[in-house]
């Protein structure tokens, strides 16, 4: 998401920077060209229009046009009044209070709210550590409460007894008892799908809410809305006083206007956002991040935090000690791989890059992709423990049997050993580069990733090094 | 009662071509009287919310404390889900007006006043412009309808309502080439319905709604549940195949979702089947691995029949934006979709972005949704649907 509107704006800011001076004329076309970029991106225009009239208003009173750079004084006007309407800070969900903890999900139908559900049992519960229970209010869409049962048991999440022909209400009452009985410390509800304007069923969740009284009533909102975003917000937060909004599909190539209008109208952060359909894919709203992400900065910091967070530090320092003693074999290379995967694979990774979508472009011109990732442990796992912490013993009849073994070939398995070479000298220069005090790459990686994940093609184009750029410590 | 173009008897028989519904709301009001009985002739109107109530709903629990306010003829559409659908209902011009009420009454309510001086001039155009972009119509459809409006009449006099009908007959026109009755013809046997799209719009409800009313129509047909992917996403189907009491083919969770497909081509030609309607899971467009999955599912169907599947649908939600145009035009390139079918035109969006896809792909529009009982499925009709979106009465 958010990439298309970055590349509106970065090429409307290209023409801006390029000009030394700019006049009324030049600033007017640029606010109108900013002004169709938003409303593509599904922006609603109330807000797409207060947003152009602050960014007017700010640019005249700096006197942009008799600055130095103006061009880049818009850009900056343009880039922190976006931080600002997404919001300055993440916000985190409220997990204080007396337990249990109720959280109220709403939204519109089919915007993705029983997933988001399941996956915030599942978050809470491994990450916040807290003991969860789920129920399902849904009692119209077919199969709704079994779809979050079978949620519950694929996440290990309990949920509430299905009982059959139960109000919401009543579904309510049962679960906070059982709740408080069994010493939950949360409890999510997942409400069905409902209209906005659908009195009826709006007043029924009003009751829901009356009863359970809910510390979070999260919107659940899918980022492909469009201008209905504006009247969806507004009624939902009048009717309910919502106190948060996950935001769904963000991995889809919507241009995410959605997120800009609802925070906007609802004055409610953007608490979660849900991005891909694995139960893990589910995390915290940073504003800023997004915001560097929509105008191409790259989000490094999630980038770092993934990476903290799925690398196990012990994997890392073990790593880190052989390298200092210069040790690094097929095993420290396969153990890398396997990190990568678990971050979501070199796409999730690239996309968080500063100029990371072109990147990514790059690699699909040149046919990499996380299945190539797989075919390289694949051929590691092929070989024998002594090739493994001695890649050198990899002759020719070794590599035979070990591309059959992997079912690649011995170009592959070639290739992968070049790579290995590659990175075993770059891991060398890391070391060399770490004395001197210049950073040691990648941080918590225990020294850089794996260069040159050369594909069918060979190499990836613009990667400096081999490694990847930007991410040198500091 | 025949809302698609169903025809195996012989003075229904369609010819190979797709025909336009050309059906008027009147007529299709007549119709749905015929088959649905004492509420649909009712006027649609401002008392929508109380003729539309059948007897059951009326008991209700909280239909009393309903407000009376103007979301009364708007509420009426959505409320009754809870039923199977097997209930007399509103006419479904009136229903699709009391579901686009919401969307027009805002893009409506915004015309209101633009002519306050009579005369269609410049800052009125302008403001046109903003209000279809409100609706969904996105930038360059509405900037082409505005210049439209604007050869037509600029500088003109003309009332509140003479303007409407000429932005609403601009919108029909652009409209007219699209709607085409879903036509399934006699020729293939059974004749194969991929349905697809991205997650949550509306696939399941949309085929539910589909198989009951072919069925209806006489018509022997089969579900395939090949979204084996999202938990409960069978049993959410096999209840709509229940209501409809159609036989359906499952597989098991997780199971290769192609295989699902070619099994039920299998059963259903053994069967004699005349419709089978594959469910497909819910995918994202941009996710190459997904679409490659559909693409199997396809060539696999095409190993039993090389004409199938005879009808590839696409399903979108009238709430989405512009996005929906990167959905079209993907899922086309890769699994060339035959036509579309618009859901949850009863919210508050305006389906406006219909409009934009119409003129930008001139794909079928076969069908709109509006609302989550079995009948809620209609054919799509622009010049309805333009007059409802600018809010003219008939």
């Amino acid at each position: 998401m958010f990439e298309g509107l970055g590349n509106r704006l970065t090429g409307i800011f290209d023409g801006l920077r390029g000009r030394g001076a700019l006049s009324e004329e030049d600033v007017k076309k640029a606010m109108r060209e900013i002004r169709v970029a938003l409303l593509e991106a599904d922006v609603a225009l109330p807000v797409a229009k207060a947003f152009i009239d602050r960014v007017r208003e700010k640019a005249v009173g700096q006197e942009v046009i008799r600055s130095i750079s103006p061009g880049q004084m818009v850009v900056k006007i343009v880039s922190d009044e976006l931080v600002r309407m997404l919001g300055s800070e993440a916000s985190e969900l409220k997990l204080m209070g007396e337990p249990p903890l109720v959280y109220l999900m709403v939204g519109l139908q089919g915007a993705g709210k029983t997933t988001t559900t399941g996956k915030l049992g599942k978050r809470l519960k491994e990450r916040d550590r807290k003991k969860v229970l789920m129920a399902s209010l849904d009692t119209r869409r077919p199969a709704a409460q079994e779809q979050l049962a079978v949620l519950g048991q694929q996440t290990g999440v309990d949920t509430l007894p299905i009982v059959p022909d139960e109000t919401p209400v009543a579904i309510t009452k049962r679960a906070q008892t059982v709740a408080r009985m069994q010493g939950y410390d949360v409890l999510i509800l997942d409400t069905a799908g409902r209209l906005s304007i659908d009195l009826e069923l709006m007043q029924e969740v009003r009751s829901v809410r009356a009863v359970c009284k809910p510390v979070e009533t999260l919107l659940v909102v899918d980022a492909m809305t469009g201008q209905d975003a504006v009247q969806t917000g507004k009624a939902f937060h009048e009717a309910l006083d919502l106190t948060g909004i996950v935001l769904t599909r963000i991995d889809g190539d919507a241009r995410g206007g959605a997120a800009l209008s609802m925070r906007e109208v609802t004055g409610c952060p953007i608490k979660l956002i849900g991005e891909g359909e694995g139960m893990d894919a589910l995390d915290v709203f940073h504003p800023e991040r997004i915001a560097n992400r929509i105008l191409g900065m790259g989000d490094v910091v999630s980038l770092v935090e993934k990476a903290a967070e799925h690398f196990e530090e012990e994997e890392a320092e073990k790593i880190a000690k052989r390298l200092q003693k210069g040790k690094f074999d097929l095993n420290d290379l396969a153990s890398q791989l396997k990190q990568m995967q678990n971050m979501g694979g070199m796409g999730a990774l690239m996309k968080m890059l500063p100029g990371g979508a072109k990147m990514q472009a790059a690699m699909k011109g040149a046919n990499i992709d996380d299945n190539h990732i797989k075919r390289q442990l694949a051929i590691i796992s092929s070989m024998t423990p002594a090739e493994r912490s001695k890649p050198e013993l990899m002759k020719a009849s070794r590599k035979q049997r070990v591309a059959n073994g992997s079912g690649t070939s011995v170009q592959d398995v070639n290739k992968l050993l070049k790579q290995f070479n590659d990175a075993a000298k770059m891991m060398k220069r890391m070391k060399k580069m770490g004395k001197k005090g210049g950073g040691g790459g990648f941080p918590g990686m225990g020294g850089g990733m794996p260069p040159g994940f050369g594909g069918p093609g060979g190499g990836m184009p613009p990667m400096g090094g081999g490694g990847f750029p930007g991410l040198g410590g500091r | 009662m025949r809302l698609f173009g169903w025809g195996r008897k012989k003075q229904d028989a369609q010819s190979a071509e797709p025909s336009p519904a050309k059906a008027s709301a009147s007529e299709l009001e007549s119709r749905v009287q015929d088959g649905a009985g004492q509420d649909a002739g009712k006027d649609a109107g401002k008392d929508a919310g109380q003729t539309e109530a059948s007897p059951a709903e009326q008991t209700e629990a909280r239909k009393d404390e309903r407000p009376q306010s103007s979301g009364d003829q708007q509420e009426a559409t959505a409320a009754p889900a809870k039923k199977t659908g097997d209930k007399p209902r509103a006419s479904w011009a009136q229903r699709l007006r009391q579901g686009l009420a919401k969307s027009s009454s805002r893009l409506g309510a915004g015309l209101t006043g633009l002519f306050s001086g009579g005369r269609i001039d410049d800052d009125a155009l302008e403001e046109l412009e903003d209000q279809l972009i409100m609706g969904d119509l996105g930038v360059e459809p509405a900037a082409k309808i505005v210049a439209e409006l604007r050869r037509q009449r600029f500088g003109q006099e003309a009332s509140d309502q003479e303007f409407r009908q000429a932005l609403a007959s601009i919108i029909a026109d652009m409209l007219e080439p699209v709607a085409y009755a879903l036509d399934i013809k006699n020729q293939h046997r059974p004749h194969i319905l991929l349905v697809t799209g991205v997650n949550g719009a509306g696939k399941t409800t949309t085929i539910g709604k589909l198989a009951s009313q072919f069925q209806a129509q006489g018509a022997k047909v089969m579900l395939a549940a090949a979204d084996t992917y999202r938990a409960a996403a069978v049993g959410q189907l096999q209840i709509w195949a229940e209501r409809a009491s159609v036989p359906i083919v499952t597989g098991a969770e997780r199971a290769d979702p192609a295989a699902v497909a070619y099994q039920a081509v299998e059963r259903a030609r053994a069967e004699g089947v005349d419709v089978l309607i594959v469910d497909t899971a819910g995918r994202l467009h941009n996710k190459a691995d997904l679409m490659a999955e559909l693409q199997k599912i396809v060539r696999v169907i095409k190993k039993l029949d090389d004409s199938a599947p005879h009808d590839t649908l696409l399903v979108l939600d009238a709430t989405t934006g512009q996005n929906a145009i990167n959905q079209v035009k993907t899922f086309k390139e890769l699994i060339d979709v035959s036509g579309l079918i618009v859901t949850k035109l009863d919210g508050t969006a305006r389906g406006g972005v219909v409009v934009g896809l119409a003129d930008r792909f001139g794909l079928p529009i076969h069908a709109i949704g509006v609302g989550e009982a079995m009948e809620d499925l209609s054919p799509f009709d622009p010049q309805a649907f333009a007059k409802a979106l600018v809010d003219l009465e008939e």
